[in-house]
């Protein structure tokens, strides 16, 4: 009986040893992984997500990485991410400087993905937002430097609108234009054309995460004038005339000359 | 899978040709292999029949199919799942309950051509070391991948699952995930025995639970005739799964082989000289012994 009642225990014992180092041991694996999880789930820079993913967190947890929208990229541009690729593991990515974004009109990428990654609700191309193109370097960009370079701004889908050229004056020879291409961030879909095309050998313009790539003003922040334009009016009481108790021959100009003769 | 009768041979010292000795395990290599020739020939050839890959794919434009333990772990996630991803796991996970979970990992699953090779291997060298893990390390590696899902709001498990990997690296064409499969191979040989598939696996102790209704099962029906060479238990890569069905005619115990880590793999059927085992339903308790039974008392 008490053989029986010691061998039951020692089963026992190895039973729960046995468990305890299970648990302990797939603890310390989920342990490793979150911190894995936390690193990987930031996209590098020079990855971009195909047009209507969804904010980085919710892309990465919405997509079963089944590769669809790479097999109806008319283009090869997306492809699916090798473990030491850019972008987490088996999700799809471009990258703009090597093969931008073509804007299919039909976006054949999203209407494929059997989830919510992409979001279906995308329907017009231009509503994209993959990145938001920032001319990063002003220092080596020829337009900068007064050369009628333009390539970014010619390659641009959206012409006129996404980037346009603001001219400025040259003081270095004192007599030509700069011709600076400015991003819109309400227009740039973040194709990448412009990166893919800059003529450098290291793009001064460069499509980044738009997280990245955009500031916000504080929320409570208003700009007086644009706020004068939404009232069609001063949104401060108008200063009463003031009258000026003068000699005779002088008047008092309060935004102009100050005192002079009549 | 249709449930072949194999023929009672009359005379069990009958020599059986290698084809006969190895019918499931061909069987499930072109199985293996039509079906991921079927998801190759698309980007190989532009004849696309199945698109996408096992996460999720669509067959003809029409049918959707998709991993529910994907589907699951997005869940945890704190994901709304799609009409089409909610369709496709239930196709999927109906199919599963109707062949038996597990299926999944010996009819499907590339890495079990690597584990079932370095099983294998390991008795023609004579590779000796035993398992460093226990049978259930999987089900709480299962339990991790839905807690790690739910902490971290991501599919945490799916960046480094092997499973996804290489079925993504030969499918989708990337290299470094395939190795995975290599790797999985040198450490079953080497390290632990059958260690992934039969031990650590997650997506395999997801399936199982399918088994727990799985419709086609493996009866030891002619277990009388067992002379215990130990044939099946040597090439089962669960062998746990044998016993008690195999003898377990005294405490009259069913002759199926219900346990959820039955693989359905058919090696047993195969490597069994006498033809103790076969494919059939859950539902045919019956062994030799007792149709003869049957078959006297109804005369």
């Amino acid at each position: 009986m008490s053989l029986v009642s010691s061998q039951t225990n020692a089963k026992r014992r190895r039973f729960l040893t046995e468990t305890a180092r299970t648990i302990c041991g797939v603890s310390l694996l989920g342990l490793g992984l979150g911190f894995y999880t936390k690193n990987a789930s930031s996209l590098a820079t020079t990855s971009l997500r195909p047009p209507g993913a969804l904010t980085e967190d919710d892309f990465l947890a919405a997509c079963v990485r089944c590769g669809l929208c790479v097999r109806d990229c008319p283009y090869d541009i997306l492809k699916l991410a090798d473990i030491v690729d850019r972008a987490a593991t088996g999700t799809p990515y471009f990258e703009a400087r090597k093969i931008p974004c073509e804007m299919c009109e039909d976006i054949p990428c999203v209407k494929a993905c059997p989830t919510n990654a992409l979001d279906k609700s995308l329907t017009d191309i231009d509503d994209a937002r993959m990145g938001l193109a920032v001319l990063i370097d002003q220092e080596s960009c020829l337009n900068f430097q007064g050369l009628r370079c333009d390539v970014c701004h010619r390659i641009c889908p959206l012409i006129n609108s996404a980037i346009t050229l603001e001219p400025q004056h040259n003081i270095r020879t004192n007599k030509h234009a700069l011709f600076i291409p400015v991003v819109h961030s309400d227009k740039c879909t973040g194709c990448g054309k412009c990166e893919r095309a800059c003529v450098l050998d290291e793009a001064a313009i460069k499509v980044l995460p738009v997280a990245l790539a955009k500031g916000e003003l504080g929320r409570h922040y208003r700009l007086g004038w644009k706020e004068k334009e939404k009232a069609g009016q001063s949104l401060v009481t108008p200063d009463a005339k003031h009258e000026y108790n003068l000699p005779d021959g002088l008047k008092y100009d309060h935004a102009g000359k100050g005192l002079g003769k009549d | 899978m249709n449930t072949p009768t194999p023929d009672i041979q009359q005379n069990d010292s009958l020599e059986r040709s290698w084809l006969q000795r190895h019918k499931w395990l061909l069987l499930r290599r072109l199985t293996q292999l039509l079906v991921f020739s079927l998801f190759l020939i698309g980007p190989l050839a532009g004849i696309w029949i199945i698109k996408g890959n096992l996460s999720s794919s669509l067959t003809l434009d029409i049918l959707p199919l998709s991993d529910p333990f994907i589907a699951v772990q997005s869940l945890f996630a704190g994901q709304y799942l799609s009409t089409v991803i909610i369709t496709g796991a239930i196709i999927v996970s109906l199919f599963y309950l109707l062949v038996g979970g597990r299926v999944y990992c010996s009819w499907l699953c590339p890495i079990n051509i690597a584990t079932d090779s370095a099983s294998w291997l390991r008795k023609k060298l004579n590779i000796k070391s035993s398992s460093l893990f226990p049978r259930n390390t999987r089900y709480w590696l299962l339990t991790v991948t839905f807690v790690m899902a739910l902490i971290t709001g991501t599919l945490s498990w799916e960046l480094i699952n092997p499973v996804s990997l290489v079925q993504r690296g030969i499918i989708n064409g990337l290299l470094i995930s395939g190795l995975i499969l290599l790797v999985i191979f040198l450490f079953d040989l080497l390290i632990s025995r059958d260690a992934w598939c039969g031990h650590i696996c997650p997506v395999g102790a997801f399936y199982s639970l399918f088994g727990r209704m799985g419709v086609i099962r493996i009866s030891a029906y002619q277990r009388n005739k067992c002379d215990n060479c130990m044939d099946c238990f040597l090439v089962c890569p669960e062998e746990q799964v044998i016993h008690p069905a195999l003898h377990g005619e005294k405490h009259n115990a069913s002759p199926l082989i219900l346990n959820l880590n039955c693989t359905n793999c058919g090696r047993c059927i195969d490597v069994c000289d006498k033809q103790v085992f076969k494919f059939t339903s859950r539902f045919n308790h019956s062994t030799i012994s007792n149709e003869y039974q049957n078959q006297e008392s109804s005369q």
